[in-house]
């Protein structure tokens, strides 16, 4: 199996062209893979919830708490749809040609690609100076959620810490999502290049061969990857145990009970009586 | 020992006698296999060894697919019939002159000799920077060097390129799409008619492939409507010398009138872009005009809307303008044929 296809310049070098488009085929099949083995788990296991009691006397301890907590301002949740359309958009341009559905996609890719880039400098400078930029990454400090998070999945009581803003795999899901957006949409505004647009003048010597053989393995390698985590993302999306983070992000808010079931008080702080945006 | 370049790499060679055993090996071995009618663009492609398909399937035994008969008024035409037989048809120069003109001017005799009109209008571009076998965005790649700023590509298009520059070479082509044509498409999954207008890709669409014919399938005949019958006609085919050379453009109209004016017509270009171009706009704005040069002028400025010329085929543009316009007008003359 061949990950990346190789031509031929007309100086008779062999050069690096783009990926190979079982890749995709291979990120489809991950993506579904995924779905249909934590399904099964879910399904099988010996998955644990919280006991009721446990968060039924969070609450009586909380009652100064607004019944509705804002979890996602206007904003953000206008920044997340529309990401996600553009997404599709970039998404089904790019695969439904090389799943053999034939139409004019390059315009529609390139428009796409500037609405989600756009959508992501909007992002960065909203997290950065509206809410806690830190809020949604990971690092060591996640170490002891990610031990208890693996030892509940796995069947066992455990009453260690629970997430801040955001549950630890909404915050692995970010991470990803960075790496594999911010290759795409890097990779593929200097792709532009190589097309005629009314934005940029056409420099197909912007680079060498060998640079542009990597941007495009890179933009190829990014996208598949994107097929498998927007599969995941959907997936997660639509489970009913984590629907209550799907409706957050369409009305904006969560109820108290919610909050104080799935989130440390301490690491996600809310202000009594009055709804939370700045977290 | 030097590699002779005319010697042309191995193949299995099928010659199919009927159209379901060559539906049956297309669909065998799919995209491995390459179709050849006439041989005149496979030949070339085949003796540069810039395309190594595993199979050839021959059409030339097949039976049923060569041949000119009325149908429903129209014309049925084999895709294996060649292109002198069209050419020279009484029965396609009485009622579809546009066509027998068109391909009396493809190429040369000999090649007219042997080229079909199926071969014609399926054929591959001529860029020569994808026929030399560099992996240009048409071979797969990921770049076009007919479009950089030190290419040559006086030849190249000036409409709907979408990173491929390259255009459809045939006669043929733009004169079918003017006479609404469909073409008979066989596979393994049956019979499906498409309209000549649409058997033609952009890049935009499929940047490898100039038409919509996929593996295993084959073009077996091209049907043509009576509705354009004894119509009114106008093909003319600008070229750097007189016989054995592609278009530089080629213009096919048919018209019908109504008094003086244009009761309705249809004009296509081709060599300006990957596929014919069906002026549509052009279409609208001379129906109900009279046919003068203030029409023929109107209809030449509209023509060229959009037209973007890289660096050595500005001379297309007005090019198309006036050949649009002597189409509007029926130069050559005065007069179309019909």
């Amino acid at each position: 199996m061949d990950f990346v296809r190789w031509g031929l310049n007309p100086w008779g070098q062999n050069i690096l062209e783009h990926v190979s488009w079982t890749l995709f085929w291979a990120s489809l099949f991950a993506g579904l893979m995924f779905l249909v083995a934590h399904g099964s788990y879910m399904l099988l296991s010996a998955h644990r919830k919280r006991p009721e009691a446990e968060t039924d006397r969070l609450e009586a301890a909380h009652a100064n708490l607004p019944q509705k907590i804002q979890r996602h301002s206007g904003a953000a949740r206008a920044f997340h749809w529309v990401m996600a359309a553009a997404m599709f958009v970039l998404l089904f341009t790019a695969f439904l040609p090389v799943v053999g559905v034939k139409f004019a996609w390059v315009k529609w890719h390139w428009i796409a690609g500037l609405v989600l880039i756009g959508s992501i400098v909007f992002h960065i400078l909203h997290a950065s100076f509206w809410l806690d930029f830190w809020s949604i990454w990971v690092g060591p400090k996640d170490i002891p959620e990610f031990k208890a998070e693996i030892m509940r999945e796995l069947g066992h009581d455990m009453p260690g810490p629970k997430s801040g803003k955001y549950p630890l795999g909404n915050r692995l899901y970010h991470l990803a999502i960075v790496f594999a957006g911010l290759g795409a949409a890097i990779s593929g505004l200097l792709m532009m290049s190589r097309i005629r647009t009314p934005i940029f003048s056409r420099n197909p010597y912007l680079f060498g061969d060998a640079a542009w053989g990597f941007t495009y393995v890179l933009h190829g390698v990014a996208g598949v990857g994107l097929v498998g985590l927007v599969i995941a993302h959907v997936y997660f999306a639509v489970r009913p145990e984590k629907w209550w983070i799907t409706k957050s992000m369409i009305f904006g808010m969560i109820t108290r009970r919610q909050y104080l079931e799935h989130h440390e008080p301490d690491r996600w702080r809310v202000a009594a009586n009055q709804p939370s945006s700045r977290t | 020992m030097a590699v002779i370049h005319d010697v042309m790499p191995a193949f299995e060679l099928f010659q199919p006698a009927s159209i379901s055993d060559a539906v049956t090996l297309l669909n065998r071995y799919g995209s491995d296999a390459w179709v050849m009618a006439g041989g005149m663009d496979s030949f070339d492609w085949l003796k540069d060894r810039i395309k190594r398909p595993s199979v050839v399937v021959d059409l030339s035994q097949v039976q049923g697919i060569r041949g000119i008969k009325e149908q429903n008024g129209g014309l049925e035409i084999g895709a294996a019939t060649t292109l002198t037989e069209i050419a020279t048809s009484v029965t396609v120069r009485d009622r579809f002159g546009l066509l027998a003109e068109a391909a009396g001017l493809v190429a040369s005799p000999q090649i007219r000799n042997q080229g079909t009109i199926g071969g014609n209008v399926s054929q591959d571009t001529r860029c020569w920077y994808y026929r030399s076998g560099w992996s240009c965005y048409r071979a797969g790649g990921n770049i076009c060097y007919a479009d950089t700023p030190t290419a040559i590509n006086r030849e190249h298009a000036i409409l709907d390129a979408d990173r491929c520059v390259a255009v459809n070479p045939s006669d043929t082509a733009p004169a079918l799409v003017a006479l609404d044509a469909q073409m008979v498409i066989v596979s393994s999954r049956g019979e499906r008619l498409v309209n000549a207008e649409d058997y033609f890709i952009g890049p935009g669409t499929d940047i490898t492939r100039m038409t919509v014919l996929a593996p295993g399938e084959l073009l077996t005949a091209i049907r043509i409507p009576a509705t354009w019958g004894g119509a009114q006609f106008y093909f003319e085919k600008a070229r750097d010398r007189n016989v054995w050379d592609f278009p530089l453009l080629n213009v096919a109209a048919a018209a019908r009138y109504s008094g003086q004016a244009f009761e309705s017509i249809r004009v296509v270009v081709n060599a300006a872009a990957a596929r014919p171009l069906r002026l549509h706009a052009v279409e609208a704005a001379v129906v109900g005009k009279p046919r003068n040069d203030q029409t023929a002028d109107l209809a030449g400025q509209i023509a060229i809307q959009g037209a973007q010329p890289l660096r050595y085929n500005g001379y297309k543009i007005p090019l198309m303008r006036n050949l649009v316009k002597r189409a509007i007008r029926g130069d050559r003359g005065g007069s179309w044929t019909s």
